[in-house]
């Protein structure tokens, strides 16, 4: 079995009174391509938001890289080597796509001007952007600025990728291309968790898929077993909605 | 009387020119000390407010700006610039412009605090997740992606306040303090012509604003919105 590169231990997390998620424990993979489903407001993104401390747990810990992110003193650090791809995308719209890649490979990982340029271009040109590298984030389409989005997280060179309904906010002829660029990065061995509603993706992509309900951690399994063979009511019943 | 005698008594004779000058100068010397104090102590205080709104931190320092906004702004700038002249900065080492200008200034400040905070609030909350998650600090994450977007957002409000302080500056005559507006209304008392120099000081209080807000058009277009589309 590979080595472990995240662990969640007993996680817990309460927003005011209300639990959204209780006592969550699983073991991450180097070159895990994981897939987590489950009904809206399961705790799904909240989960993965933890991962990264966006969000900071009540309970438990979670160990990446053998270091604790929750009480690590520099959780900035920690950080880059979690790349992040949201929802929204969230490019910063004041800079050109060019500098969006550029600004933490410069800042963080104090690269030179050139040498941060010439890796976002390559980055550009392997999800097909290369001639954006100049534009400003709003005058791209959603896919192509999702695109963007993964290359500048990849432009910190991660270990792990975290994928936050990446393709929900996509009109629907834009969600391929942004899953191609993801099923490509699996290809390649990048760890991935991925919150989605994309089942064609968690089937064919991932090797595991983790399924929560309410904020529990009902179950896990390997694609072909979850959608053919989980005998889990709570499973059948979400799968006979969704596909 | 014809206009020309009516300028030269006003300007010329005595050299009446001169109390122009000098109250100009007041005038421009207290804003733009004022102005800096107004926003380097605006951006501290918006900040410490915004992070409060945002993340919960800094309760006690939000209280403290909290008050001191609600004192600032609930108060004439007229009356605080009197207690700063009469009750606090009693001894007259202390000039009336330096008075003027630590009034105005602290004044300004609340001003500015407030429209840097919606600034900062207007800002998308992802924008934050989205430079943490690369792995800024919160601090660099607000220097290289929040700040200079939310700056931008509030550039006519943040010019606004500079032009409401330069007019605001026309009560430093209340502490002694011989600024534009004391200088037209003694050119008056001395000339018993009262639309002369009253227009004269209103004209170049006009062209200073003016100013202003050609300053803001330049900056607006050097931050031409390119990502707008």
């Amino acid at each position: 079995m590979a080595e472990v590169l995240i662990k969640v231990e007993h996680l817990h997390k309460k927003f005011k009174n209300q639990e959204v998620l209780h006592d969550i424990s699983v073991e991450i993979h180097k070159g895990d391509v994981i897939s987590i489903i489950g009904p809206s407001g399961s705790g799904k993104s909240t989960f993965l938001r933890c991962l990264n401390a966006l969000e900071s747990p009540t309970k438990g810990d979670i160990i990446f890289e053998g270091q604790s992110v929750l009480r690590s003193k520099n959780v900035d650090v920690l950080r880059q080597k979690m790349g992040m791809v949201f929802q929204q995308f969230n490019l910063f719209p004041h800079m050109s796509i060019l500098d969006n890649l550029t600004l933490g490979p410069r800042k963080l990982l104090k690269k030179s001007k050139e040498e941060a340029e010439e890796k976002a271009m390559a980055l550009l040109k392997r999800v097909g952007l290369e001639d954006k590298a100049g534009q400003f984030p709003l005058q791209l389409s959603g896919g192509q600025q999702q695109r963007v989005a993964i290359v500048r997280a990849l432009a910190m060179e991660p270990d792990v990728m975290l994928f936050d309904e990446p393709t929900s906010a996509l009109d629907p002829e834009m969600v391929g291309e942004v899953l191609q660029v993801m099923r490509d990065l699996a290809e390649e061995k990048m760890t991935m968790v991925v919150v989605t509603h994309e089942m064609g993706f968690a089937r064919e992509v991932s090797n595991r898929v983790l399924f929560l309900e309410d904020g529990y951690f009902i179950t896990e399994a390997a694609p072909e077993d979850f959608f053919y063979h989980c005998e889990n009511e709570r499973v059948q019943s979400f799968l006979s909605k969704v596909l | 009387m014809s206009l020309q005698e009516h300028l030269y008594m006003n300007l010329v004779q005595d050299k009446r020119y001169l109390y122009f000058l000098e109250g100009l100068k007041n005038t421009l010397i207290i804003t733009f000390f004022a102005l800096l104090i107004g926003v380097a102590l605006g951006f501290v205080i918006g900040m410490i407010r915004s992070t409060y709104d945002r993340t919960g931190k800094g309760k006690i320092a939000n209280g403290i700006c909290q008050f001191y906004l609600t004192i600032m702004r609930g108060t004439p700038a007229v009356i605080q610039l009197m207690i700063f002249y009469y009750c606090i900065f009693t001894s007259r080492i202390f000039s009336g412009v330096f008075v003027g200008i630590i009034a105005f200034g602290l004044n300004s400040a609340a001003y500015v605090a407030e429209i840097i905070r919606s600034g900062i609030m207007s800002i998308p909350k992802g924008q934050m997740e989205a430079g943490r998650s690369l792995g800024f600090s919160y601090g660099e994450t607000m220097r290289y992606i929040i700040m200079p977007q939310a700056v931008r957002n509030v550039l006519p409000a943040i010019f606004n306040e500079f032009i409401v302080l330069i007019k605001e500056t026309a009560v430093a005559g209340y502490v002694a303090v011989q600024d534009l507006t004391k200088a037209g209304d003694i050119v008056r008392s001395r000339t018993y012509d009262s639309w002369t120099p009253l227009l004269t000081v209103a004209l170049i209080y006009l062209i200073l604003t003016m100013f202003f807000s050609f300053l803001e058009k330049k900056m607006e277009e050097a931050f031409q919105r390119k990502e707008r589309g």
